[in-house]
């Protein structure tokens, strides 16, 4: 009594953590035994509801394309519950849709905001997973999310329909067997953008990028780089710029005695907004150079970010997955649905995570179950049509959806705050497909992960 | 038989050690039993009590622990990627990496004490951030994070065995480590930290510590030098954070630069200024409000918020929710903040004030009540 009045002895200490030690190998089988009920992750027959993980960007550089795909995803959801005005399902073709949720069940969804942060998103995405019982992820709208979720739901089992993400590297180098893209690439861009940009600027131009430091900016500034090259432009420099820098003109100063005469800026959300506006307002547009007018370029354009820099856009190219004002069936339904619920056109990122959402809703009906493996089966190199880019086919060698790209411009005279964007060009399905093979990567397995918690 | 621990201390650390296991039960009622945010609840539970060994003992207020955090992560990703998936010598790797780091960064700034030596580890660590997202790209990838793939050497894994088709992840010796696994694999961890810091804290070197913190002149004046001192607490507390970033690519293997920034490092001095600076609890408990409001608070959308308001009337329910948003989702800063300044105002001395207060009220309470019944029956109101 006297030896434990005054402390505990070194043996009993050392007991006393055996035992704790054992007990704490012991515990992980008793609490995860529930798991391998499920013979997949988040079985709606087992949870007994269907639940859409919506991972976005609702603060962060690219916040206002987060809060547009995410009306997108409401709305989606509203029609594939058979409420509103249904949408593309009524142009969707080949549908399985029956406007009465998935398989009978009403679609829910969570949120989570990823604050434009590949931490934060994968922790998000986690959440909605492994406490919400999310049966699939969608959304995005940085490819490094987009790249670091995508491998997360590889890991645990879930299938990742991609929003806005632009990287070749989404479905190139980094491409899962469980993530999909239906948004075009940066390499498509390239192809698409080239032969207009020699048609306007000629073919002997020097160019300087400023790209946006993270995988979607090294492989846009990459792609560009060789299209441009290959029609006979210089490249002056290439410039990193840090993500959500903010204040790009100790960037844009050596620019302007480097003897380029074309200014590449490969940035997107209020990146591409503020390092544009500052160009323009350090007056390159009106600058000569090498004897030629002083050009900007913006590979990767939306309305949002068009809209966000007023009229510093007028007259820049660009490229674009689709736009509002397309006179096709699928086009013109979406823009008529998603006006009447939000009283604005949707953004091209609104458009892709719709269609992502249909697409897998679509998916798990023609598979007859939400067992992965048989969705992505269902997924895999589907042809499909009215969806407002054209018939497009899901490729299922890399996952990547083939349709045709858009070539746009700034619009010199918009007639609306929301007609900023004019299309000049469309590029085919045929001239913007290319060799899965040239950016390697491997999808990986399909077999469902069975310790999904 | 020598004494090796106190009573008192030994019911502290077998309750702590309950409590952190039966977090998969105790966390429910909140919504937060989940692995992802259990296994977070850990890892800055260690990063914290880490934090606390250096601002806790020796009074010196490090502005850049996230630098080791980071480092910690990227030296465990690559040691999956060149080693193997193996999470031991990831840790290993990632603590060796991490106190190597802290040495340099602490022989240089602890030259300094007070605002000073803050402002030079906060410099340090923005340094290390910069470095890590755009100027060495080619060890950490950047804004888009170092990970695993297939076509890594694993040179012990190749070695030894055939390496499984697939994707790696981390494993402890053929089991996984996500899910409630890697929750069980941190939370022995944390419960060894907890001990080391206890025993840390208990002992002539503490005694140490605490003496530099309460008056290094002093100190210095009776004979001691106290720099090997402070080095030391700084490299320990250093090298528990790198094994905390470990920890979390262990769990989640991804180790990206935003971990390094300055708001990471200004974390884990809210965790432990919140929890109780210079207590043993405390700053995990800090730890655990923050992630709780980092992870819940922020995921709460309007349709909850509805849910939630849902016995009010109709048009004082959307005035009710329309405020309350502001509050929740991407403005859980707001409620952080807020809850933050009530406690420094109040309780400066953190939740762990607040708890001894409420100890002591409830015995004064008990103590009054025994005395008057046992005096005056009747009360006289």
């Amino acid at each position: 009594m006297s030896i434990l009045k005054r402390g505990v002895s070194r043996r009993r200490v050392l007991r006393t953590g055996m035992a704790g030690i054992l007990a704490t190998g012991v515990s992980p089988m008793i609490i995860s035994k529930g798991a391998w009920a499920q013979d997949f992750c988040n079985n709606p027959d087992v949870t007994g509801k269907v639940v859409f993980g919506l991972n976005l960007p609702l603060s962060g550089t690219y916040a206002e394309e987060g809060a547009d795909q995410q009306k997108a995803y409401q709305l989606a959801i509203e029609h594939i519950n058979g409420e509103g005005d249904g949408g593309l399902l009524n142009v969707f073709q080949p549908s399985a849709l029956t406007g009465n949720g998935i398989l009978g069940k009403k679609v829910e969804f969570v949120t989570s905001d990823s604050q434009t942060l590949s931490d934060v998103a994968r922790a998000g995405a986690t959440r909605m997973i492994e406490r919400d019982g999310a049966i699939m992820i969608s959304g995005g709208s940085s490819s490094g999310e987009a790249i670091a979720v995508q491998s997360l739901c590889q890991e645990l089992g879930v299938i990742f329909m991609a929003g806005l993400t632009h990287s070749n590297d989404t479905t190139g180098k980094d491409k899962r067997r469980y993530g999909f893209r239906h948004f075009f690439n940066a390499y498509q861009s390239g192809i698409g953008i080239a032969p207009v940009l020699a048609q306007a600027y000629g073919t002997d131009r020097r160019a300087y990028h400023l790209t946006a430091d993270y995988t979607w900016g090294w492989t846009q500034e990459e792609s560009i780089r060789d299209a441009t090259e290959a029609l006979g432009w210089e490249t002056a420099e290439t410039v990193l710029t840090p993500l959500g820098a903010g204040d790009f003109s100790q960037f844009l100063t050596p620019v302007l005695n480097s003897g380029a005469d074309v200014l590449i800026l490969n940035h997107y959300g209020n990146d591409m907004v503020n390092s544009l506006t500052q160009a323009v307002q350090f007056g390159m547009r009106d600058r000569q150079a090498n004897g030629k007018n002083f050009e900007i370029v913006v590979p990767l354009f939306s309305e949002l970010m068009a809209k966000g820099a007023g009229d510093s856009i007028q007259g820049i190219f660009g490229t674009s997955n689709w736009h509002w004002n397309l006179q096709d069936e699928g086009s013109q339904a979406f823009t008529r649905s998603f006006g009447a619920a939000y009283g604005s056109p949707p953004s091209q990122a609104a458009h892709t995570a719709y269609v992502q959402a249909l697409l897998y809703a679509d998916a798990v009906e023609r598979a007859g179950t939400f067992y992965p493996p048989a969705v992505i089966e269902a997924l895999e190199d589907f042809e499909f049509d009215g969806m407002g880019n054209g018939p497009t086919l899901y490729r299922g060698s890399d996952h990547q959806c083939m349709k045709s790209v858009l070539v746009v411009r700034g619009n010199d005279n918009p007639s609306s705050e929301f007609d900023v964007l004019e299309v000049v060009q469309e590029i085919s399905r045929e001239d913007s497909s290319y060799d899965p093979a040239i950016f390697g990567g491997e999808l990986g397995s399909a077999e469902p992960v069975p310790q999904c918690a | 038989m020598t004494k090796f621990i106190s009573r008192k201390d030994l019911t502290l650390f077998i309750s702590f050690t309950a409590i952190v296991l039966a977090l998969p039960f105790l966390a429910a009622p909140f919504g937060a039993a989940y692995p992802d945010l259990l296994q977070r609840f850990m890892i800055f539970g260690i990063f914290a009590i880490g934090f606390n060994i250096l601002f806790g003992l020796t009074g010196y207020l490090s502005f850049g622990h996230a630098a080791f955090f980071g480092v910690g992560s990227y030296a465990a990703m690559w040691s999956f990627k060149l080693l193997s998936t193996n999470a031991i010598p990831a840790l290993i790797f990632a603590v060796i990496v991490a106190g190597i780091f802290a040495l340099v960064i602490g022989f240089v700034s602890l030259r300094r004490s007070g605002i000073y030596f803050s402002i030079l580890t906060l410099a340090f660590a923005q340094m290390s951030y910069n470095l890590a997202y755009s100027v060495l790209t080619p060890i950490t990838n950047g804004e888009t994070g170092l990970r695993m793939a297939l076509s890594d050497p694993r040179v012990l894994d190749r070695m030894f065995f055939e390496v499984p088709a697939g994707t790696p992840v981390p494993s402890l010796f053929g089991a996984t480590l996500s899910g409630w696994n890697g929750f069980f694999f941190s939370a022995v961890f944390l419960i060894a930290t907890f001990f080391l810091a206890m025993r840390i804290t208990n002992s002539p070197f503490g005694m140490m510590l605490k003496g530099i913190k309460s008056n290094q002149n002093r100190m210095n004046y009776t004979g001691f030098n106290t720099r090997p001192y402070t080095l030391t607490a700084f490299v320990i507390s250093g090298m528990l954070a790198g094994l905390a970033g470990a920890l979390l690519v262990v769990t989640d293997p991804l180790a990206g630069a935003e971990r390094m920034r300055w708001t990471a490092s200004g974390e884990v001095v809210l965790m432990t200024i919140l929890g109780g600076v210079g207590t043993l609890v405390g700053p995990v408990i800090g730890a655990w409000v923050i992630k709780y409001f980092e992870n819940i608070f922020s995921s709460f959308n309007n349709n909850i918020l509805y849910n939630f308001w849902s016995f009010l009337p109709e048009g004082m329910q959307s005035t009710v929710v329309y405020i309350s948003s502001k509050f929740v989702g991407e403005g859980w800063h707001l409620t952080l903040g807020l809850v933050f300044m009530l406690i420094v105002i109040f309780l400066p001395g953190g939740i762990m004030e607040g708890a001894r207060r409420i100890g002591a009220l409830l015995e004064r309470i008990s103590g009054r009540t025994r005395s008057r019944s046992e005096l005056k029956p009747t009360a006289a109101e």
